[in-house]
């Protein structure tokens, strides 16, 4: 037994990377990055859903999409639960502590529910796909990645007044190619490549602004298994050590704090989600922000 | 091994009870390494026929931005941690990651960290490789290492976990030590191997922080909490013979602001203690093989 002699060749062994979507950076060699108020940017983003209950699976299921054979009331019900009650207490939440957030918004979203759209007014819109059927990866062709995306931004903006500049795929998933198809469209920054902790921009002139999936309540609670109180430890844990190290090293730091209304905004969770903004709001080093701030802030310094 | 025999025939079986005294250096109970895994990641690998590199069409965005992270932000993080507790690294090392970010090998050869093998890139597996295939590799490790850091590796832990039947005869024969890729002790053991002598280091696999966090699923301080039980236990039981503990670690996991936090107590707790001996896995070989006839 042998393998392909292929396999044992290295094409793209060199400096950098093995593409050139963006060059590589090192954060603590970077200039700092001064905040207009604090050293630790919190950027609240809230998701937006909407599940057919009829998934395509083109490319793929999204998380959270429905489960068992058609009708699936269960998973179609509960997460539009999310949209009906949970993003209303998370609206609440923020107003109390009058944070501005960024709302990764499905077009459906916005075409189904107006009152939840105008809601937003005060907040940040960002384009989420079409609806969680519109998930995106290499398998698509490149006219039918073109004509998703236009078709989220195009519906998304009839539907909220609002040309948005930011972008969130679903689940962070991208292909090849959408870096340059968002550009295409006029997207400023997407928020689906977590490898760095500051907005950093891709050889096309986009701006990646990372929305770490790690800290997500998806991951911690529906994926890790936490309670909403361990994921709200964990996220004050990471405010005190960015807190720390912007001191130590005079560079603004950031954390993303990535809510799902239908997982976080269950009567027995929001208590810690409203806690843990309480107790981040009283923090002078804390500057609430939406991802375009935060990136309009980076770009006036970068 | 015994290729193709249920017993794969790594090992002779020595109980745990009435084993010769190891004694570590200042009479230590317990010898802690810590390894961080400096990967590279392709983002686009060849098909490997048994084992897929992403759970997602390339590029897996979040798969491979997330161990991206190691190279932009979380290593330096990790790195000053351990440095301010007197931990050394011993590197698990994708070797490629001399050519792609040569800065960061560059940076844990100036902490003094030692490197071993961790194969050419964590996306190419050594299954199915022939004897000559493996031997390539196992040749490019040894001297892109030794031109990147001057370094001569001593110990290997297969890419990705991946092995052959031939893989430990070939690496002792190549003059390696030791092999990480075993998990039967806590102390250090002979490896039954065609040439010279092989030793298996304790790599502690269950408190490596990947299954830490995405086996158990655990928090950050939850995980802290992991180490240091593993830690009082391997100490107190290291009265009797020296144990070994290793922490495996990876820092675009160990590294996140979450976690980072909590670790850095856990670390503070051992070096605080007295019974350690901090090390590097080659002195921690040496020192055991000081001891065995």
């Amino acid at each position: 037994m042998s393998l392909d002699p292929a396999y044992l060749e290295y094409p793209n062994r060199r400096l950098g990377y093995d593409h050139d979507l963006y060059p590589w950076s090192a954060l603590h060699q970077r200039p700092p990055i001064t905040w207009p108020k604090g050293s630790v940017a919190v950027w609240v983003c809230v998701s937006l859903e909407w599940f057919p209950i009829t998934p395509s699976d083109t490319p793929f299921r999204a998380p959270g999409h429905m489960q068992t054979a058609y009708p699936d009331y269960r998973h179609y019900t509960a997460r539009d639960y999310g949209n009906r009650v949970g993003a209303w207490r998370m609206l609440d939440a923020l107003d109390k502590i009058g944070a501005r957030a960024s709302f990764a918004t499905n077009a459906a979203v916005a075409e189904r529910y107006p009152e939840l759209v105008r809601a937003l007014a005060g907040h940040e819109i960002i384009a989420h796909s079409t609806d969680m059927n519109g998930t995106i990866d290499s398998s698509l062709t490149e006219a039918e990645e073109r004509a998703l995306i236009g078709d989220a931004l195009d519906r998304l903006e009839a539907a909220s007044g609002v040309r948005p500049e930011g972008w969130l795929s679903i689940a962070r998933s991208q292909s090849f190619r959408t870096a340059d198809l968002l550009k295409e469209h006029g997207i400023v920054w997407c928020a689906d490549w977590v490898n760095d902790e500051l907005p950093y921009r891709f050889s096309n002139g986009l701006i990646n602004c990372p929305l770490n999936h790690e800290l997500s309540d998806r991951q911690i609670i529906a994926v890790q298994q936490q309670s909403a109180d361990s994921w709200a430890q964990s996220l004050e844990d990471a405010f005190n050590w960015l807190v720390g190290e912007a001191a130590a090293t005079g560079g603004g730091r950031m954390l993303p704090i990535h809510v799902t209304p239908y997982i976080m905004g269950l009567p027995y969770r929001i208590g810690a989600f409203e806690r843990l903004l309480e107790r981040l709001a009283a923090r002078q080093e804390c500057w609430f922000a939406s991802g375009g701030e935060i990136v309009s802030s980076w770009q006036s310094q970068a | 091994m015994n290729e193709g025999a249920p017993d794969p025939g790594l090992y002779d079986y020595v109980p745990y009870r009435g084993r010769p005294k190891i004694t570590w250096p200042g009479g230590k109970t317990v010898a802690v390494w810590v390894a961080p895994n400096l990967e590279f990641y392709e983002i686009d690998p060849p098909a490997h026929p048994s084992r897929k590199a992403w759970a997602r069409p390339h590029p897996d965005v979040v798969g491979y931005g997330h161990r991206d992270h190691s190279n932009r932000v979380s290593h330096w993080r990790m790195a000053d941690v351990m440095l301010r507790h007197g931990f050394p690294g011993s590197v698990s090392l994708s070797v490629a990651l001399c050519q792609h970010h040569p800065e960061v090998v560059a940076d844990a050869n100036a902490r003094g960290w030692e490197f071993f093998s961790h194969g050419i890139y964590n996306t190419r597996y050594a299954y199915g490789m022939d004897e000559a295939q493996e031997r390539a590799i196992i040749a490019d490790s040894i001297r892109t290492v030794r031109e990147a850091t001057g370094q001569t590796i001593r110990g290997w832990l297969a890419p990705a976990l991946t092995h052959t039947p031939r893989t430990l005869d070939l690496i002792a024969e190549a003059g390696l030590d030791y092999t990480c890729d075993l998990y039967h002790d806590d102390q250090v053991q002979d490896v039954k191997v065609a040439s010279r002598r092989l030793a298996s280091i304790p790599y502690s696999l269950e408190v490596n922080d990947h299954y830490g966090f995405f086996v158990y699923n655990m928090s950050g301080r939850e995980y802290a909490d992991t180490l240091v039980r593993q830690y009082e236990r391997l100490a107190a039981e290291g009265e009797n013979s020296g144990t070994v503990m290793c922490i495996p670690l990876h820092a675009y996991l160990i590294g996140q602001p979450h976690r980072i936090g909590p670790f850095e107590e856990a670390l503070r707790h051992i070096a605080a203690d007295g019974r350690a001996w901090i090390a590097r896995a080659g002195e921690i070989v040496d020192a055991w093989r000081g001891q065995t006839a």
